[in-house]
Order: C-alpha cells, then sequence, then structure tokens
C-alpha cells in the first residue's frame, strides 16, 4: 500500500459532509477519511448506547454472476457459498492463497441472480486481481461503485427505517439481507451492535446521511470502528491477519467449510497439512485490568512461549484495556491463561479470554 | 488553528511551561498536542519529591492514538502533580493550560525557562508539523 501513498487520495460521495462536520481526515487505504468528529470515546458510546453511522464507502464491491459465478465461489472462499440456500443470505469467509494465508476477509451475498462479495479497500486491487485470475469458470465480474453507510446500534434499525422509509427491517434475519431497487440493506456489521449496512449509489448517499445525522444518529469516524470491533472480537484484515497467517491461527477456524471433502478451496491442501502438522499458535483476546495500554506489536509472554499483540486498545466500554493476541497453544488451566505482556519496557500481568469482549453493550467474556 | 497563549513558554516537545509568582512552574501539554493525540485516556504522573534533569522522561500521557512521553522543561525537583488526571484524563483535551496541567517543579539553582521557545517560536514547531 506504500507504493500508492504518492497518489492523491480518493474521496468518498461523503467527504463534503465529513468536512462540514469537522472531521480529522487521515488518509486510509488511498482513501481520505474521517478518523473522529472531535471525540473519538463519545462516538464509540454513542453507537454503544444509541446510534452512530459510519461511512464505509471506501470497501470494495464486486458482483459475481453468470453460470460459472458459484464454482469461482466455491473455489476463491474457504467457507461454502452453497450453505447460501436462499437468495437474500449472507456468509463470512476468508479468501486464501495456495499457502493457506489469507489475502482477505469478506462477505457474500446471495442475489437473485448472482452473489455480491464485500471486501477490504486496503485490498481491493488484490481481491479484484485475484478474483480475475482464479476465474476460469466465466463468471461475470463487475465492482460497483456504490457508496456504503454502516448505522449500528440499539437504536439503529428503527432510525434507519425512519430515515429511509424502509419498514419492517427487524424481520430481517441476522446475516442476511433486502433489495429495493439499486439498494441493498444488510443485517450486518462491525460492532457488535444491532443494525445495518446499506449499499446504495453514490449520488443519493448525501440525502441519507443527512437524514440521519438530523434524526440523531451519530457521524462516528475509524478511530471509534476500531475499538467497536476489537470489543466485539472482530479482527482487523493487514493487522490481526495477512496473506501470512492462515486462519486456523487467526481465530477464523470457524469459517472454513471442510464439507464436502471434495471441493477444493484455494488454500484446502495447505490448511490441511497444517492441521495434520498440528496448530502451534492461536489468536485469543487478552485483558489488563491495570492502568496502561495494550497496543499492536508488544510482546506477551505465556506459560509455554512468546506471542505479539496484534491489536490492542483502551476499551472505553469496559475502561480498560484489551487486545486480540497471537500466542501459542496452551491447554485452558487458569493458571496457563496468566501472562504478561511488555510494555515501555516493564512487564504487566494480562489475563489472556476468549473473545468477544462486549455484545450489545454488555461484557461478555469470563 | 490551536492555542499557544503568549504567556507561557513551549518546549519543541509540546510541553507547556508557567513561571508562578512563587518562583515555581508549572508544566502541561499544548492545545496542539491533545488534538493530535486524540482523547486521553490514562496519565503517568511523577512522584513527589523527584528530581529531574532537564529533558528527562518525567511523565507518560497514553491516549487512544499513542503512548507519549512528557519531557521535563527545566531541571528541579517535582513538587505537585495534578491527581484529578487520573480519575479525569479526559481534563487533559478539555483544558490543556488549566485543570489538564500535569506537575510542577521547584527549578534547580540556576536554571531557566530561557532554553524554551515563546509562543511565536512554538507556532512555528506545530506549522512545521502540520505542512
Amino acid at each position: 500500500m506504500d507504493s500508492a501513498s504518492d497518489a492523491p487520495l480518493l474521496c468518498t460521495p461523503l467527504h463534503p459532509a465529513h468536512v462540514a462536520a469537522g472531521a480529522r481526515l487521515v488518509p486510509f487505504a488511498g482513501w481520505e477519511m474521517p478518523l473522529h468528529y472531535g471525540s473519538q470515546l463519545a462516538e464509540h458510546h454513542a453507537v454503544r448506547s444509541g446510534s452512530g453511522v459510519f461511512d464505509v464507502s471506501h470497501m470494495a464491491i464486486f458482483d459475481l454472476s453468470g453460470a460459472g459465478a458459484t464454482s469461482l465461489l466455491e473455489r476463491v472462499v474457504a467457507n461454502n457459498v452453497a450453505r447460501l440456500d436462499g437468495v437474500g443470505k449472507a456468509l463470512y469467509g476468508v479468501a486464501l492463497n495456495e499457502q493457506g494465508g489469507v489475502i482477505d476477509d469478506l462477505i457474500v451475498y446471495r442475489r437473485a441472480e448472482g452473489y455480491r462479495v464485500v471486501s477490504n479497500a486496503g485490498t481491493r486491487a488484490r481481491v479484484r486481481e485475484w478474483l480475475a485470475a482464479c476465474n476460469s469458470s466465466g463468471a461475470t465480474i463487475a465492482e460497483q461503485p456504490l457508496a456504503m453507510l454502516a448505522v449500528q446500534g440499539p437504536r439503529a434499525l428503527q432510525l434507519f427505517e425512519q430515515a429511509a422509509d424502509w419498514a419492517d427491517l427487524g424481520s430481517l434475519p441476522s446475516f442476511s439481507a433486502a433489495e429495493r431497487g439499486s439498494w441493498m440493506v444488510a443485517r450486518t456489521g462491525y460492532t457488535g451492535e444491532d443494525g445495518c449496512e446499506v449499499m446504495l449509489p453514490g449520488d443519493e448517499a448525501m440525502a441519507l446521511w443527512n437524514e440521519l445525522l438530523r434524526l440523531g444518529v451519530t457521524p462516528v469516524g475509524l478511530g471509534a470502528r476500531d475499538t467497536l470491533r476489537l470489543e466485539a472480537g472482530l479482527n482487523l484484515y493487514g493487522q490481526d491477519m495477512d496473506e501470512s497467517t492462515s486462519p486456523l491461527v487467526s481465530n477464523l477456524g470457524w469459517t472454513i467449510a471442510w464439507k464436502p471433502a471434495e471441493r477444493q478451496f484455494i488454500g484446502r491442501a495447505a490448511l490441511e497439512a497444517e492441521r495434520a502438522r498440528g496448530v502451534g499458535e492461536r489468536l485469543t483476546g487478552l485483558v489488563m485490568e491495570a492502568r496502561g495500554v495494550l497496543r499492536h506489536g508488544q510482546p506477551v509472554r505465556t506459560a509455554v512461549g512468546m506471542g505479539v499483540v496484534t491489536s490492542g486498545i483502551f476499551s472505553p466500554t469496559l475502561g480498560y484495556s484489551i487486545a486480540l493476541a497471537r500466542v501459542p497453544q496452551n491447554g485452558s488451566s487458569p493458571a496457563e491463561q496468566q501472562c504478561e505482556v511488555e510494555i515501555r519496557g516493564k512487564w504487566h500481568p494480562a489475563r489472556l479470554v476468549k473473545p468477544p469482549f462486549v455484545r450489545s453493550g454488555q461484557r461478555v467474556f469470563e | 488553528m490551536s492555542d499557544i497563549p503568549a504567556e507561557l513558554r513551549y518546549a519543541s516537545t509540546h510541553e507547556w511551561a508557567r513561571l508562578e509568582s512563587d518562583g515555581t512552574i508549572t508544566v502541561g501539554i499544548t492545545d496542539h498536542a491533545q488534538d493530535a493525540l486524540g482523547d486521553v485516556v490514562f496519565v503517568e504522573l511523577p512522584e513527589p519529591g523527584r528530581e529531574l534533569g532537564f529533558a528527562e522522561e518525567t511523565a507518560v500521557v497514553e491516549s487512544v492514538k499513542a503512548a507519549s512521553d512528557i519531557y521535563a522543561p527545566i531541571a528541579g525537583t517535582v513538587i505537585a502533580v495534578n491527581e484529578a488526571l487520573v480519575g479525569a484524563p479526559e481534563l487533559v483535551n478539555q483544558a490543556p493550560y488549566g485543570d489538564g496541567w500535569f506537575f510542577r517543579i521547584a527549578p534547580a539553582a540556576g536554571a531557566s525557562l530561557d532554553a524554551l521557545l515563546d509562543a511565536a517560536g512554538y507556532a512555528g514547531v506545530c506549522a512545521g508539523e502540520s505542512h
């Protein structure tokens, strides 16, 4: 991504709204995006207690259609798109390279005709090229320049329904989507709260954004997006996983569809070999209730060897620091969950826990 | 544009220093610094009585974004710390030159603030950073 750092930054259709709202704008994956609109902590709390709206128009959207679309996705996605047994159903999965490393994590939605794939902004070019390279089945791949808003929080659905005049979203099951004209609304998100994500034409995004703000929805930047997703125990691509780490050491084993055994998704052979050797590491949660902040890159000392913090934050909901860390495999006795983290040259006691940390505003780990 | 009071002196590492009427020096971080750090979540303060050399690491401020050292803008002895920051670190964001102060120093013999920047000089440092 650094090679593109001299290129002018891209702007989403909502860029003028961010400027008007007083956003601190920062470069992110080639885009100029809002980090916060004054207070990252206040934005975080707004999503946990009420509602917030995120501009996620920088994310990549690919529509796949034609007779070859299903077989392309069956090869590219380690989860099995055959599980999408109805229009509007969605699943989370990873695309792997031949070595079993994670090219990206993505959501696949089944549509009336074909599929929609939503993947990360930072991997847009890599995923575009990978889909094209793997497309031996003749699928039509269309990258969609749609805007995307995430509306999240306990009041999000109700306020979105009001803003978009879209009734009965509450009856849409989690991880499914509905379409109306060129809009798609999905019961998905990256915060651990109820809510939806809406994909819509760029020239219609500003009116929706303004209406949501008028109804009292808080605009939320990338800073709070990161603390919300980490409290929810959700990985960030490029930080908690990348092409050098397999899903088995990234807390994503649950997204691998091993059956049917004859489905040869890319990376399967490498993952089977890794399982046969014995998976040596795991990505898990870390909690430090004493003062201080866990951050990316800090060394972790466990009873069975060294690990590293992949993402660390001060948790605004909990009032202390939490992290995801990649550590050696160990047992589950309480003593083995004690560890130490090196912060600025000193070792501090911490505890390994099973993420997530927060769901629907409440602490959920033990 | 951030607030840079004319009556204070500044270090290029974004501390401000105020000479009090009793000759002691109050230290905090600038409006520019708190704005760049974002919401402050923890502050680690020095022990009162600690002897400080010029530019010695004295305190730590942890924000949502990063941990930063606070350096002593003058040699001397810590005579007071702002305990309010332990329970309310957001004071650093809300009032960086007021209730968000960090610690107070009795200057060592011969120590002065002359090596520090005035407001115009510090404004130049900030302008250089935001290019």
